[in-house]
């Protein structure tokens, strides 16, 4: 299951990365295995999501939601 | 000013850092670039309980000691090189108390550098307005570091803070957050070793940073670089594996000391403006209906002090030419440098008001909305959800918003945005529109409800729109972008903006406009009047010779006499001589040698077209004679044919070369100021000067 599979308003917990560069810089904004993710909302376009992480509200692409593998 | 103490603020964004850097140096601060890059510097100064004096620097916000971009690295270069003449005594880490957890990175990696450190635990009222209760005497013994509890928007605690800094220790006395060594431990000892480095994580850091650190010598550059192959150092999974070690340390330091509610679902403030602000539908309307007031604000609330700005300038040049005695040295001081003053300072209200709104829609959080609702459409023209903001901007004026786009960190995306901001109708073109457009549109309604002017004038604003989308998309193929894009961005919270703040920016802005570009656009200026006011060989003694004869002197009045001398001065200068050249080169758009000189002189600034048509019409005057300039041209005939010189054909044609020309001294400047690089400017002026001079032909050749 990855992130970018998620609705609005699930939940999941990290378990890994499948992409090493993103990881880094998604684990330094609080991103870590282990860690709940909320989907707070999706963009009016579809793209990019907001998701609910370590207590602040987070932005990425569904392409970098994508690398992120959960439980 | 001399200091006592030095002393760096250090934060994540959004977590008050510039409001506090505000509150402790007041207005006792200034800008300036840290040394071989663009970014801004801030200074101030700030007095202490004590009688000391403090100097601030307040350093580019980050979320982490691993740069991102051009801004974040300074963090780790004035923290590290401790023989950088900023090296601070002192570093202030401010952590935003509502969000402690990723606020504490950047904290663990600062204090591991072991440079004594102070935290000011910033937003204390949100944080107890959500409940969270921080252990804050427990939380300052764990680290090891005094812990200042503040909240600097109602500036609150300022006054302990200051004393703490006061009574700042010499040394480091922070309590470890990681085993740095267990991470690379044979490179972290032999980089310390061979460098003489005591501290295992600046020596790890030298490992990651290297490369982009100005402060070590090319052998120990070299060196770091054989051993990082020697001990085979990953840099992205070393990192990896750093923070994950930092966040174990966060949870345990946050286990016992922060108490947050369980009960945490319940929807936020913040949350429900969300809802409606990033809305499929309303989320759009709101948004335009923003970006028109805002487009409108620039215009409408501009026109009055531009007007008197001005003025005040035509004052100013009057009186001169009234007390100093006529000659080329008062001619070049007030036709020269001060006409070229008023060119830079008449934007200032502009640029004012157009960082007013940036700087609301920043600090309220809804510039990273409209960045959220964009960046999809964006995307597929190779630019990026932060370019939006540019883009309008340039409505009003490309230099302001090409200033604005510092905060796209990817580079590629920012390249694209600043090569298309000029495409953008800026209000400089307006006078050039409503003149070519008066000219040859007929002043009549079509369906009742359209004026024809009217429509032809929204029609070159749209298209400019158009154009720049276009040009973008070709340049995302053209350009090779070294990082990855990505988008990992926080959403801050909604907060009322700072007053003080906004006017801080208005205030920062405009003095970084009028003395970095003004430098260019008086250096142009220069040139422009040395060109229009001296020709070559005894052309202008010969004139001076022939209009003084009696036939001239006796049935001319004065006034009339001194026009025509000047416009045949104008033919026989250097910018005339110059119209000459280029006729063969543009006569193909439809432009005779007049045309000619109008379009060089309008390289310094487009709106110059409308006073050098004047100047070639003989017509004395600026834009009140508007009327008249009208006239003239209306009537200009050409003395080959007897034909109207500025047909539909011409007039439309000209227009294109001013929508697609970098006629704008000014931008030349701003763009290579932000890109430090003549490249940039240089293949901008190329490549729009290719469009205009193709867009002019056809529109000529398809309405001839």
């Amino acid at each position: 299951m990855r992130l970018s599979q998620l609705e609005v308003g699930e939940k999941g917990i990290v378990k890994e990365f499948t992409d090493l560069e993103m990881s880094v810089k998604l684990m330094e904004m609080g991103c870590l295995p282990g860690e709940e993710i909320k989907i707070e909302r999706i963009a009016p376009l579809g793209d990019p999501i907001a998701i609910n992480v370590s207590g602040y509200l987070l932005s990425l692409r569904k392409r970098e939601a994508f690398t992120i593998v959960l439980q | 000013m001399k200091a006592d103490i030095r002393v760096a603020l250090v934060g994540n964004p959004n977590t008050g850092k510039s409001t506090l850097f505000n509150v402790l140096t007041g207005l006792n601060q200034k800008i300036g670039n840290f040394p071989g890059v663009t970014v801004d510097k801030k200074v101030g100064y700030s007095t202490l309980p004590d009688g000391r004096v403090a100097e601030v620097i307040d350093l580019p916000g980050t979320y982490s000691i691993y740069p991102k971009s051009q801004d974040e690295s300074i963090v780790f270069s004035v923290l590290a090189d401790r023989a950088n003449a900023l090296s601070p005594d002192l570093v202030v880490v401010i952590l935003d108390a509502s969000n402690l957890k990723r606020n504490l990175l950047l904290y663990s990696q600062v204090a591991d550098l072991k440079i004594p450190v102070i935290v000011a635990l910033n937003m204390m009222d949100l944080a107890k307005k959500a409940d969270i209760n921080i252990d804050v005497d427990l939380f300052a013994k764990k680290l090891g570091v005094p812990v200042v509890p503040i909240s600097a928007r109602k500036v609150d605690g300022i006054d302990k803070l200051k004393t703490a800094i006061s009574f700042a220790n010499k040394i480091a006395l922070q309590e470890d957050s990681i085993d740095v060594l267990s991470i690379a431990p044979q490179l972290v000892e032999s980089i310390g070793r061979e460098l003489n480095i005591d501290n295992p994580y600046l020596a790890l850091q030298l490992a990651h940073q290297h490369e982009t650190l100005k402060f070590l010598s090319p052998a120990e550059n070299e060196r770091i670089e054989v051993l990082e192959k020697e001990f085979s150092f990953n840099s992205q999974k070393a990192q990896g594996a750093e923070t994950i070690a930092r966040y174990a340390f966060i949870n345990d330091l946050l286990y016992d000391t922060v108490k947050k509610p369980i009960n945490a679902e319940s929807e936020t403030h913040s949350n429900k403006i969300d809802k409606i602000l990033t809305h499929k539908v309303f989320g759009f309307i709101i948004f335009f209906a923003i970006l028109m007031f805002m487009f409108q604000a620039i215009f409408t609330w501009s026109a009055l002090p531009m007007a008197l700005i001005a003025d005040a300038f035509v004052w100013i040049q009057n009186s001169l030419h009234s007390i100093l005695p006529a000659g080329p040295l008062t001619s070049l001081l007030v036709d020269g440098v001060i006409a070229g003053l008023s060119g830079v300072m008449v934007f200032i209200p502009q640029i004012a008001i157009l960082f007013a709104f940036i700087s609301i829609l920043e600090d309220t959080g809804y510039m990273s909305r409209v960045t959220f609702m964009m960046d999809k459409l964006m995307r597929k023209v190779g630019l990026n959800g932060k370019s939006v903001v540019p883009l309008i901007g340039g409505f009003a004026c490309a230099v302001p918003s090409i200033m604005s786009t510092r905060n796209i960190e990817n580079w590629k995306d920012r390249m694209i945005t600043i090569l298309v901001t000029p495409l953008v109708t800026c209000s400089a073109r307006l006078p050039v529109y409503t003149l070519l457009i008066a000219l040859v549109v007929p002043n009549r309604n079509v369906w009742w409800l359209f004026n024809l002017q009217g429509l032809a004038l929204t029609g070159m604003y749209v298209f400019s729109l158009v154009s720049a989308v276009i040009v973008a998309w070709v340049f995302k193929f053209i350009l090779k972008g070294k990082e990855r894009g990505y988008f990992i961005m926080e959403l801050p919270v909604y907060r009322w903006p700072r007053w003080s703040n906004v006017l801080y920016s208005m205030y920062e802005r405009s003095k970084a406009f009028v003395f970095q570009a003004g430098k260019v656009i008086i250096a142009v200026s220069v040139i422009l009047w040395v060109m229009a006011s001296y020709g070559p060989g005894d052309r202008f003694a010969k004139i001076d010779k022939q209009y003084s004869q009696a036939q001239y002197t006796r049935h001319m009045s004065a006034d009339s006499l001194s026009r025509t001398v000047s416009s045949a001065k104008l033919e026989n200068s250097y910018a005339g001589v110059l119209g000459h050249v280029i006729e063969p080169v543009i006569r193909p758009l439809g432009f005779d040698w007049k045309i000619g000189i109008a379009l060089i002189t309008s390289f310094a600034a487009r709106e110059v077209f409308v006073g050098t048509m004047a100047t070639i019409y003989s017509v004395n005057g600026s834009a009140e004679k508007m009327q008249s300039v009208y006239e003239k041209m209306h009537q200009a005939r050409n003395p080959k044919t007897g034909q109207p010189v500025f047909t539909l054909a011409v007039a439309f044609s000209l227009m294109m070369f001013y929508a697609f020309a970098m006629q704008c001294a000014s931008t030349v400047a701003v763009v290579y100021r932000e890109t430090k690089n003549w490249r940039w400017p240089a293949i901008q002026f190329a490549y729009m000067t290719v469009l205009a001079y193709a867009a002019s032909f056809i529109a000529y050749v398809v309405l001839k």
